[in-house]
């Protein structure tokens, strides 16, 4: 059965209905130039962006789940974050934790050393740097243990190798029963750590499938306004505008 | 050391409360005259202690404690830590009720528990209002409409003040206004209690949505918060924290504004863990300014809104400059 099914999902004035279905196991990338609706198809999935159309969860309406199982089962890592106080590296881990009602210390720890930042669990999180902030902003979200991860430009704005950390925490999250979905901006990156990406540009969705079935040059050229060189078979893949 | 905050500042508040029955210009034994007065004795320090210091330090704590929390609750909703809980428009519309019945007379039957009545009627208009004007905006509307009835309040009370019938009205009620739990009764804390209980009850049920709003209205949505809901129910508990201290007591002013600030240190900066220290840490405070009141000089008695006012004042400039040299 499949993780989500989204059926004439639309958004009025920013995305058009979409049709697309995710397994569990998978990792799905929602890529397409600025202003294409990715972050506008997360918000809905994540339940914070009011949508017409159908989201089905294991084949159940997403709608007619509460709030709290919804939080529970749907963990949101937004584009943007920031403290308004100056909370310390586990109290914002804990965060994660509040679709569940507890402060499970086991669960708040496990997150915290996957993502290698439990040697500053007492330091303030304003007091790290942008890529040791991402780690914690995750953390967050792992805590939760969320079957459907959303993470909306997790990698955008980090270094090399914070954006390969960032990426490998996301690709070990998606096994078995769960399953991610990330907007990224990064082709090369998309092509090399999601199983299945969707192609979005002006809020209609150009192309959905394999990296291989939406990477193609005719793809890429229609979505980016530019002609690009696509080379799948290199190791890492390489999406370079000519 | 953030565990042990609440026990601490509990055991601080006990602590100021029995040393606050235990000042004044008579000698009395404190226990005694209490134990006395409960059992329902009528010696002179049974009088003293039961009918004249008890409810001023009853109230001076109530009082306290729900700026304290008002203010916790509002700057944890607004995400920002220069909130003050009389954005609600309660506190102007309680003072604007109270000051009604120095103007008119109203409410005769009352006595003096008239102002407080009247002031917690004027607190209840006002929240009808805001509500009424912000619709099913969020919270960002909902204190700006707040602030509108705020501002109609205090412009309705300037014009109450500008015709005032005769100079000693206007000075009863600027007196009023400056803020004092003296010479009220017990029957003030009937008023307030409840108030204090239902506020409190309102604020508590949404600690988790001021912890998620940490992170932002997106974050806490995404978290199964519901935000709009339980940003009015916030508001709700202030404006009746507020509108009832108001009423009861005039306008002690700067302790919603800064108790919290003092407090959050202690607790992380935790938004859902200040409350109820911020709670305790107001009543402290107000508890021992009331007492530095009561310990000037005799004469011409200093307010104890006007006591806050003076060491507040100062605080908030601090905090201002504090925070603006984190835009620097």
């Amino acid at each position: 059965m499949d993780l989500i099914r989204l059926d004439r999902l639309a958004v009025p004035g920013r995305l058009q209905p979409l049709r697309l279905a995710l397994a569990p196991g998978e990792m799905l990338g929602v890529i397409g130039p600025n202003g294409a609706g990715k972050s506008t198809l997360l918000n809905a999935l994540a339940g914070v962006q009011p949508y017409s159309g159908t989201l089905d969860y294991f084949g159940f309406d997403a709608r007619r789940l509460g709030p709290k199982q919804r939080a529970q089962r749907i963990g949101f890592l937004p584009q943007s974050h920031h403290s308004a106080w100056s909370l310390c590296v586990e109290d914002v881990v804990a965060l994660g934790r509040l679709p569940w009602g507890d402060e499970d210390a086991a669960l708040i720890e496990s997150a915290m050393a996957r993502t290698g930042v439990l040697p500053w669990r007492r330091r303030k999180v304003a007091q790290l740097s942008g890529g040791e902030q991402a780690r914690v902003w995750l953390a967050r979200v792992l805590a939760g243990q969320p079957v459907l991860l959303l993470a909306d430009e997790p990698v955008a704005s980090l270094d090399l190798l914070h954006q390969r950390k960032v990426m490998e925490l996301l690709r070990e999250h998606a096994r078995q029963d769960r399953a991610v979905v990330l907007s990224i901006h990064d082709l090369g990156l998309a092509a090399r750590y999601c199983d299945k990406l969707c192609l979005l540009a002006e809020g209609q969705l150009l192309a959905f499938g394999t990296p291989r079935e939406v990477l193609t040059e005719a793809h890429v050229a229609a979505a980016f306004q530019v002609e690009v060189h696509v080379d799948l078979d290199a190791q890492p893949p390489i999406i370079l505008p000519k | 050391m953030a565990r042990l905050i609440t026990p601490l500042l509990a055991l601080l508040a006990l602590g100021l409360a029995l040393l606050s029955l235990g000042l004044g210009s008579t000698q009395v034994s404190v226990i005694t005259g209490l134990l006395d007065w409960l059992s329902g004795g009528n010696g002179a320090d049974a009088i003293v202690i039961g009918e004249i210091r008890l409810p001023r330090t009853l109230l001076a704590l109530a009082v306290g404690a729900a700026l304290g929390l008002a203010g916790a609750a509002l700057q944890g909703l607004l995400r920002n830590p220069l909130a003050d809980p009389g954005l609600t428009g309660a506190s102007q519309g309680a003072a604007l009720g109270a000051a009604t019945v120095f103007y008119f007379g109203l409410l005769p039957w009352a006595g003096a528990f008239a102002p407080a009545l009247a002031g917690l009627c004027g607190a209840a208009i006002a929240l009808v209002l805001m509500l009424a004007l912000a619709g099913s905006s969020g919270a960002g509307m909902v204190l700006l409409a707040g602030l509108a009835i705020s501002t109609l309040s205090g412009a309705l009370l300037a014009a109450v003040l500008n015709f005032a019938p005769n100079p000693y009205a206007m000075q009863e009620l600027v007196f009023w206004l400056l803020g004092s739990v003296s010479e009220r009764g017990l029957e003030h804390l009937l008023l307030l209690g409840p108030a204090l209980l239902i506020g409190f009850g309102l604020i508590w049920s949404q600690r988790r949505l001021l912890l998620g709003l940490s992170l932002g209205e997106q974050v806490a949505q995404s978290l199964g918060l519901a935000h709009k809901r339980g940003s009015r129910l916030i508001v709700l508990g202030c404006a009746l924290l507020v509108g009832a201290s108001v009423a009861v007591a005039g306008g002690i002013g700067f302790v919603g504004l800064l108790v919290p600030h003092l407090v959050r240190p202690l607790v992380r900066h935790r938004p859902d863990r200040l409350l109820i220290p911020s709670a305790l840490a107001g009543a402290s405070l107000v508890c021992l300014a009331d007492m530095a009141v009561r310990l000037l000089p005799p004469g011409r008695e200093l307010k104890l809104g006007v006591l806050t006012a003076l060491i507040g004042a100062p605080l908030f400039i601090w905090l201002v400059w504090k925070e603006r040299k984190q835009w620097i």
